[in-house]
């Protein structure tokens, strides 16, 4: 009788085995990359801003990944209040982590930076907006439209929510608030072990420009379109810089960017403008200089983005027109320390010059922050298809870590 | 075999009692019919995810921007892993990582764990069992930020050692691998511990009975005994330590499996499936041994 059973159940565990395989493998069988419709419209989406809001109440909730302090209390409340749905968010470490997080279509939208949008957009994972169903998109700057990486072949993918500087910040103890250059956190730094830099292979781009502004002979135009010997000087920097770092901090774990200034454990690095604002939110606030130094700098422009098949299309909807209104607009730019996308937000800033302060207009500036792209073969100019890929930024990144 | 088919049954009405009937005539469908929940959980989501992860490690990347995952069999993942220096490093880094891990918490579980079995009285006992499980009670990410703290440069550790003109090893390999002993200790003990009370003590004193010493039956008694139990607890002292990203990403700088799987997943997938499949052949090798040393009847 046991010998029996136990034949029973190998048989039965043998079989299911079998079956859940074919059923993995057949459901892996299907075409390559889904292609993405450009369509607006959404399954269940309203087609009228009532109708949204209505479908809103019965949904009433949306699932976002953003980056830290994109979605705070002190406005989701608000918004749960007017909308009635109730926001869940999830940050992302880099883009490549928000990328991937989209893929696997558990959230209803994204805060994704330049160099995220087109691979969500080649991936389908995401849907054209129809701006006619945002009444805030109507106060955007117009230098945030229609750009490379929120718009493909005139279809909008998405809503500006602001735009940042990648700052080099320093403790000034050990560096004077009045330097001017990112020389302390590249080779022949002073500050062996204490340096903090951010932890992606879009990184490689900020020593591209450095290059640039240091090396002119190397002739790099755009620290996204680097060719071999470009990439390989740049790479050359970033191996040098290696052994001087103390600790590398991603959109995850950047308060512990926070607590290594504290402890003197970091001393310089790079740095988002949010977690400045949390130094100097610290009691005692930390005594750190925060600045786009001479040589210029990388940044980010951000836009909203609603999946393509996202679950509460109209809860993501009302949040993409509620996060550009001038209110809540105006309270994440502070608070992340961004210059916000709509015009109309510089009136509710706390801190009336914030708007000013942040260059919220100031396209010529803006034209020189080199917002994070994802690098193609094409470089975009008259070299043709010889610029290294995304996929030779993260190898080459990976062999740089280990 | 007797059924009880050849009862005259009772009357019955009812569905539940018809299929009551059902099952008892038909045994093996009723064991199907109770296993196959939980079998089908292991089977479909457990192996079927594991097995997808094997699929998706022979694909590739395609596209401009590399977003598409070409369905092409190919071993180019694997030819990267064996060709680029970075990958062998990170795995030789993680498994002497898990393997230094695994015999600081031996070395420190053995005492404690012969201790509670062998020399404690039964209150003492169970007081040192809740010590040791306690911990266990507080969030992995409590104590890995705890750890965080105490290397920090001006650490609970450095402020200690500063009197004797010493200082830790802040957050580097070593202070990764004095986090990562802590946080699996008790996954050592409890095994060992168990594995000492299941001694009969007849052994033991057939040892001294025999005129051996005390170190002497420790080490021809005792210990052969144990050694399977210590076995079973390095099976999860090492196997956590391979799996960890968390902790190394917070206290060292240096690259481990899981933190290359964690950063590539987003940008090259393949790839990524395809390093995943290290640990794997790693814990299948040393579950297999673990298997041989008699390790799974102490777990």
């Amino acid at each position: 009788m046991i010998g029996r059973n136990v034949r029973v159940v190998r048989w039965a565990a043998f079989g299911l085995l079998v079956g859940a395989l074919s059923v993995v493998a057949a459901g892996c069988g299907g075409g390559g990359s889904s292609s993405s419709s450009a369509s607006t419209q959404i399954e269940g989406l309203g087609s009228s801003l009532d109708e949204i809001k209505a479908n809103a109440k019965n949904e009433g909730q949306v699932n976002l990944v953003i980056w830290a302090g994109y979605a705070d209390k002190s406005w989701a409340d608000t918004f749960r209040q007017q909308t009635g749905c109730v926001v869940h968010t999830k940050d992302g470490a880099s883009s490549d982590d928000m990328v991937d997080l989209m893929s696997t279509g558990a959230y209803d939208g994204v805060s994704a930076s330049g160099d995220a949008t087109l691979r969500l957009i080649a991936k389908g994972d995401v849907a054209p907006v129809n701006f006619d169903l945002i009444p805030n998109y109507a106060d955007v700057y117009e230098g945030l439209k229609g750009r490379s990486y929120n718009t493909v072949d005139g279809v909008g993918y998405g809503v500006p929510h602001g735009r940042g500087p990648n700052l080099m910040v320093w403790s000034n103890k050990a560096i004077s608030p009045d330097s001017d250059s990112w020389a302390p956190i590249w080779p022949g730094t002073d500050y062996k072990g204490k340096l903090s830099i951010y932890d992606n292979q879009i990184f490689i781009a900020d020593a591209a420009l450095y290059l640039k502004a240091t090396q002119p002979d190397l002739n790099i135009t755009n620290p996204y379109e680097l060719d071999d010997d470009q990439f390989n000087a740049a790479i050359d920097l970033l191996k040098q810089q290696r052994p001087n770092i103390g600790e590398y901090w991603d959109g995850v774990t950047y308060a512990k960017q926070v607590t290594s200034f504290k402890s003197g454990e970091a001393v310089v690095g790079t740095t988002w403008p949010y977690q400045v604002n949390l130094m100097k939110a610290e009691k005692p606030p930390l005594d750190v200089t925060a600045k786009v130094p001479k040589e210029g700098t990388t940044g980010w422009s951000d836009t909203w983005m609603i999946a393509s098949k996202a679950a509460h299309p109209n809860c993501m909807y009302l949040w993409m027109n509620y996060i550009i209104s001038p209110e809540a607009n105006a309270k994440v730019a502070e608070y992340f320390g961004e210059a916000p996308s709509n015009s109309k937000a510089c009136a509710f800033t706390a801190n009336k010059n914030h708007c000013a302060d942040y260059y919220a207009d100031v396209e010529s500036y803006w034209s020189k922050i080199y917002f994070w792209n994802t690098p193609q073969a094409d470089c975009g100019d008259d070299r043709g298809d010889v610029c290294k890929t995304y996929e030779d930024w993260r190898s080459a990144w990976t062999e740089l870590r280990g | 075999m007797t059924s009880i088919a050849d009862v005259e049954p009772p009357p019955r009405h009812g569905l539940g009692r018809r299929l009551s009937t059902f099952f008892v005539r038909h045994s093996h469908l009723r064991l199907a019919a109770l296993l196959a929940l939980p079998l089908g959980w292991l089977l479909v989501i457990y192996l079927g995810s594991l097995f997808l992860l094997l699929l998706a490690s022979f694909w590739s990347i395609g596209g401009i921007l590399g977003t598409d995952i070409v369905h092409s069999w190919n071993l180019d993942n694997y030819k990267t892993l064996f060709q680029e220096p970075v990958y062998r490093n990170v795995a030789f880094r993680t498994i002497s990582m898990a393997a230094l891990v695994t015999i600081a918490d031996a070395v420190l579980a053995f005492p404690i764990a012969y201790y509670m079995a062998r020399v404690a009285s039964p209150h003492t006992r169970n007081l040192l069992v809740v010590a040791v499980l306690t911990p266990l009670w507080a969030s992995y990410l409590v104590k890995a930020y705890s750890w965080r703290t105490i290397l920090g440069e001006e650490g609970v550790l450095n402020w200690l050692l500063a009197p004797f003109g010493l200082s830790g090893p802040g957050y580097s390999q070593t202070g990764l691998w004095l986090a990562f002993t802590y946080l699996w200790l008790p996954f050592m003990i409890l095994p060992i511990y168990a594995g000492l009370e299941r001694i009969p003590g007849s052994l033991l004193e057939a040892s001294a009975d025999l005129g051996g010493k005390s170190l002497r039956t420790f080490w021809k008694v005792t210990l052969p005994l144990a050694f399977p139990a210590v076995v079973a607890g390095s099976i999860f002292t090492f196997s956590l330590t391979l799996g960890d990203y968390i902790l190394p990403g917070l206290i060292s700088n240096e690259q481990f499996i899981g933190t290359v799987i964690y950063n590539d997943r987003g940008s090259n997938l393949p790839v990524a499936a395809a390093f995943a499949m290290v640990p794997i052949a790693v814990m299948t090798v040393y579950l297999w041994g673990a298997k041989r040393l008699g390790a799974f009847e102490n777990l």
